[in-house]
């Protein structure tokens, strides 16, 4: 393989990458608050790079993009209001069906309102054609785009769950909820500001991505299982092993078209998936006897 | 300050506290004390509101607070110290104490301040202060249980069982400890295993046996009582005559 093409293939890999950490990231706040794995994450993803796409039409770009990740955070708390937060004590089992059900409640109104049409945000800064030279090798403007977003989101995350004050309290939900409710801090205000956190991230990264991967109303699943299966190889719960999960993901991904026809690829992340729950459930990088702590 | 009355809570069916009345007045300490399953810990977990009665009555400070959530009964003034001492384990014990000050963050109180009082009390959380909580020993870990409660200026904290599994010398410190809060003020409901220990700082005692309250009374009549010394003192008084004789 030529370094040129070696270039390009690592560097759809890291896009890719980071795409599925912030997903896996987004699985792993409502995880460490609830306990429940959220399988509505990916049509957060997809509402926020149609919503974007939608109000792009009356308002520039950044404005569009802001308002796609408020709406979306908002119909995060919703959810959360609607059909979670008054269950008393629900099982794991009845959540996650739940959460099922609301991702295909969610897409099913997404096919009313958008169609089978893909759309996508034009690009941030330049267009398809345009490109950064670094080191000597071509890359889309785009991509750093994906990439520094990423990075800030992870970075303003962690500093979030350390050094505010509501981020300890979600902290301290995750660590334990009873003990939370003891000190008098409301817990389930918690699981609904954890639904929203997760929806806005979701919907960053569905905004930052669209213009490379495109946005249609039914992406939500695949992208559900490609974080799925990093938050899972990262031991659930943890957002620093989930980006770099994500990114040996989207490495693997990436290379594998070398040995793997493209129509297979999808299997890729299902195989990784099952053999790490065969073999490490608790993350390549979880400990089986720590994976009961919770951190983000 | 708080005052029960024929409270009934439980499990779903399981009912487990039948017709519960008693009282605390300010500034004493009450300790409760019964055998393993006798449903102290479901009366503790009642009164702080995280499980619901189904009939009676609490009223703190004369407001009935049966159907007030956890949350605002800790912000009316009555903390739990709950059994297990339940650490957030993985945050550290400075921010295990700032988030028991949850509900005075509107009291603008200064929070080194704050800390600091505890750390007085506690000098050892203080060298601490930065080890995750899920690290301490389980000593240290009572005393920051206690800390964190503290930290939301209580008028009444309640204890569940603070000595267990700890050396006789921590026992020692936690109940100079529990002493000294009385001292300073504050009210303390106690319920523990040590039932000699509990009744020798205690002002008056409720003797709970399979969810009713069978004695009651000044904490020097408790010690006396044969019934007593016989179930929870682990003192035979019938026989310790012979015993002697033995030796
Ligand atoms: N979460 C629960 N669900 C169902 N039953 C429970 C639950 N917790 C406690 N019980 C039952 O309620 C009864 C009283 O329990 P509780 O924990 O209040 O006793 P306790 O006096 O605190 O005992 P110990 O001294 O062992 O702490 C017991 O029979 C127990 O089995
Ligand atoms: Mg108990």
């Amino acid at each position: 393989m030529n370094p040129d093409l070696f270039f390009q293939y690592m560097l759809a890999g890291i896009t890719y990458g980071f795409l599925y950490a912030i997903v896996a990231i987004g699985f792993n706040i409502i995880y460490n608050t609830t306990g429940i794995i959220n399988f509505a994450q990916g049509e957060f993803v997809m509402l926020g790079g149609m919503f974007a796409i939608t109000l792009n039409n009356i308002l520039p770009l950044p404005l569009a993009i802001a308002a796609a990740v408020v709406i979306t955070m908002l119909i995060g708390a919703l959810l959360e209001i609607l059909f979670i937060r008054w269950l008393d004590n629900p099982s794991v089992l009845r959540m996650i069906i739940i959460t099922i059900g609301l991702s295909i409640l969610i897409r099913e109104l997404a096919l009313h309102f958008w169609g089978e049409t893909v759309f996508s945000l034009p690009y941030f800064t330049g267009n398809e054609l345009s490109t950064v030279s670094i080191l000597g090798a071509k890359v889309s403007p785009q991509v750093l785009w994906v990439i520094g977003v990423s990075i800030i989101m992870v970075t303003a995350l962690s500093l979030f769950f350390k050094f505010t004050f509501t981020g300890q309290q979600m902290r301290a939900c995750a660590a334990n909820r009873l003990a939370a409710r003891l000190c008098g801090i409301n817990a389930k205000n918690m699981v609904t500001f954890s639904f929203m956190l997760s929806a806005g991230i979701g919907a960053v990264a569905g905004s930052v991505i669209s213009p490379i991967t495109y946005t249609q109303y039914d992406i939500g699943p695949g992208l559900a299982i490609k974080g799925f299966t990093v938050a899972i190889l990262g031991g659930l719960g943890n957002s620093v092993a989930a980006v770099i999960a994500g990114l040996l993901l989207g490495l693997i991904e990436s290379f594998s078209i070398i040995v793997i026809p493209l129509a297979f690829q999808e299997a890729v992340s299902i195989s990784i998936l099952l053999i790490i729950l065969f073999v490490r459930p608790h993350g390549l990088f979880g400990r089986s006897d720590t994976a009961s702590l919770k951190e983000f | 300050m708080l005052k029960i009355k024929n409270l009934e809570a439980g499990y779903g069916k399981l009912r487990v506290l039948k017709r519960i009345s008693m009282h605390i007045d300010t500034g004493e300490i009450v300790t409760i004390i019964g055998a393993n399953g006798a449903g102290k810990t479901t009366l503790l977990y009642t009164i702080a509101g995280m499980i619901k009665a189904t009939a009676g009555e609490i009223s703190l400070y004369n407001q009935n607070i049966i159907r007030t959530n956890p949350e605002s009964i800790v912000a009316a003034g009555c903390s739990l110290v709950p059994e297990g001492r339940q650490m957030f384990s993985t945050l550290s014990v400075k921010e295990n104490l700032v988030l028991g000050g949850y509900v005075q963050r509107k009291q603008k109180v200064d929070q080194k301040e704050e800390l600091q009082k505890i750390y007085d009390i506690f000098p050892v959380l203080k060298e601490r202060e930065d080890q995750l909580a899920g690290t301490l020993s389980g000593g240290e870990q009572q005393m920051l249980a206690m800390g964190r409660a503290l930290m939301a200026h209580p008028k009444l904290i309640m204890m569940d069982e603070p000595s267990t599994g700890l050396a006789p010398l921590i026992v020692k410190d936690i109940f100079a400890i529990i002493n000294r809060l009385r001292d300073a003020g504050n009210t303390v409901l106690l319920v523990e295993q040590n039932a000699k220990a509990a009744l020798a700082i205690a002002d008056r005692g409720y003797v709970l046996e399979t969810g009713k309250i069978i004695l009651q009374g000044p904490a020097e009549d408790l010690l006396n009582n044969q019934d007593v010394q016989r179930a929870y003192l682990g003192r035979d008084v019938s026989t310790e005559g012979a015993q002697c004789e033995l030796d």
